[in-house]
């Protein structure tokens, strides 16, 4: 079973979103989805300062097996890359929530963040997918 | 549900991670793909083939039979139990498969072929078998086993008795050894590194992968099969060559036996053709420098224009590079690029293999 943190939020397309105490939040991709595509060996975060809509796609995670899309889970200005995944990849499937960040994004409208799944939510997404 | 080995269950009691393969339910990765590609490279990995198609031929004019499919020449066979890679080709000189023929004796050859090309290959054997008296024998009956890396030898002959063990141990490279009817250790391979692959009857099977898994050789899945395929510059059918591609363009001009000028050879006169015309294409290898992935179907660009396409791209973890093997242009030279997503990416252009015997030789 995967793990799926309570205190997260998350999307169908499987990104899990944090909020910061700076107002910013950090993203990465689920336990669920670093299973699927098995092995990372090349991830490309966003640049800093660019900016997304939701639901746009902003950065890349290539296993042996797949390249992946990672899409914006709410609008606004990317203001941080985890920079040491251009090294350690891997780190994505050791630690998909805590080291295996990908990005922070600055929201454009908190009230999107509402929108989001709670755990209990993508849970059942994912056993239904199973 | 799909097609299932003798090994499945086996499979799933070792967490394998089950993908259709083809038609099969096959095992891509037991936990880490990468992993098991590091294994095979340093000490020693199984693989399931048991999927992959063995036909057994008999007849007095097997030989002769032999001469005229396939492109290569079994006349190059001198001696009991050697094996030789080619390519069956049609009218077209294009690849019906590729396979690896071994040499029994000389009313008897075997013939290992692929999985996903079953069908049409056996209707296209049987289709010429019967102008030669040829009997054409699918051992479904049979499982298959690589074992391959650098301990592969070593921990095989651990499981084994001692009539197989003495006879594995004195096989050269490309040979194999029968054992009654239904036994057989070939010192072949598809992975750039010394082992085996083994050849029991399916109800054995099982219980000889718990032996090689207790002596210390990890399962290792389809996906490193791939990778370490890739690293050592051997190609996969239906990706880098298929029918409407001739060994030519393929990288496989090596494998085509012209001499002698005599022997005629299903698509053979296509082929003369092709190489009197002037081959327009050929594989090459492409090295990326920089990080991420290459991938199949990529376009190659040379001086700004599309002039091929990426065959077989992926993820080399023993260079910790992507590296592919692309179609392009003859006239190649040493750089091109690569459109990934939209950004043209430099790549060199290299001459496989990448990695043999555990190193790179790039």
């Amino acid at each position: 079973m995967s793990n799926v943190p309570q205190e997260l939020r998350y999307t169908k397309s499987h990104e899990w979103v944090r909020r910061e105490e700076d107002g910013s939040v950090t993203v990465g991709i689920t336990d669920h989805a670093q299973e699927l595509l098995g092995d990372l060996v090349y991830v490309e975060a966003p640049e800093v300062g660019t900016t997304f809509s939701s639901g746009e796609d902003c950065a890349v995670v290539e296993s042996v097996k797949a390249a992946s899309d990672v899409y914006a889970p709410v609008s606004g200005e990317v203001t941080e890359a985890n920079e040491a995944l251009t090294d350690t990849p891997e780190t994505v499937n050791s630690d998909p929530y805590g080291d295996g960040w990908i990005f922070k994004i600055k929201p454009a409208d908190e009230g999107e963040l509402d929108d989001l799944l709670d755990a209990d939510a993508y849970a059942e997404q994912i056993a239904a997918e199973e | 549900m799909g097609k299932r080995t003798p090994l499945y269950d086996t499979h799933v009691e070792f967490n394998a991670k089950i993908v259709d393969f083809g038609g099969w339910d096959m095992p891509l990765h037991y936990g880490s793909q990468v992993k098991e590609h590091e294994i095979v490279r340093t000490h020693a990995g199984m693989f399931d083939v048991s999927h992959m198609t063995v036909v057994d031929l008999q007849g007095e004019r097997v030989r002769d039979f032999l001469r005229y499919l396939l492109a290569n020449d079994v006349a190059r066979l001198k001696n009991p139990g050697k094996a030789l890679y080619s390519c069956m080709l049609n009218e077209q000189g294009c690849v019906i498969d590729d396979l690896i023929v071994y040499y029994i004796n000389d009313q008897f050859f075997r013939m290992v072929v692929n999985a996903s090309t079953r069908d049409k290959d056996l209707a296209w054997i049987e289709k010429h078998a019967g102008n030669f008296g040829v009997s054409v024998k699918e051992r479904d009956d049979l499982a298959m086993v690589a074992v391959q890396g650098p301990e592969a030898r070593d921990l095989v002959h651990e499981v084994i008795d001692s009539a197989k063990q003495q006879a594995a141990a004195e096989l050269g490279q490309f040979f194999m050894a029968m054992f009654d009817d239904d036994w057989a250790i070939a010192r072949t391979g598809y992975t750039g590194e010394d082992g085996y692959e083994i050849m029991l009857p399916g109800d054995q099977a099982a219980s000889f992968w718990q032996a090689l898994a207790k002596a210390g050789v990890s399962p290792a899945g389809l996906g490193a099969r791939d990778t370490l395929r890739l690293e050592a510059g051997m190609n996969l059918y239906g990706s880098d060559m298929d029918e409407t591609t001739s060994p030519l363009e393929s990288g496989l001009g090596w494998t085509i036996a012209w001499e002698p000028a005599e022997r005629d050879f299903i698509g053979r006169a296509a082929l003369q053709q092709q190489r009197d015309a002037g081959i327009k294409n050929k594989l090459v290898g492409l090295l990326m420098e920089n990080k991420g992935v290459l991938r199949n179907h990529q376009k190659v660009l040379v001086e700004g224009l599309e002039a091929g396409e990426i065959t077989s791209g992926s993820f080399s973890p023993t260079l910790g590079q992507a590296i592919a093997f692309a179609r392009v242009p003859a006239t190649i030279g040493e750089r091109a690029k690569v459109d990934i997503r939209g950004k043209q990416v430099d790549v060199k252009v290299i001459k496989p293999p990448f990695v043999r015997n555990g190193k790179a030789c790039i």
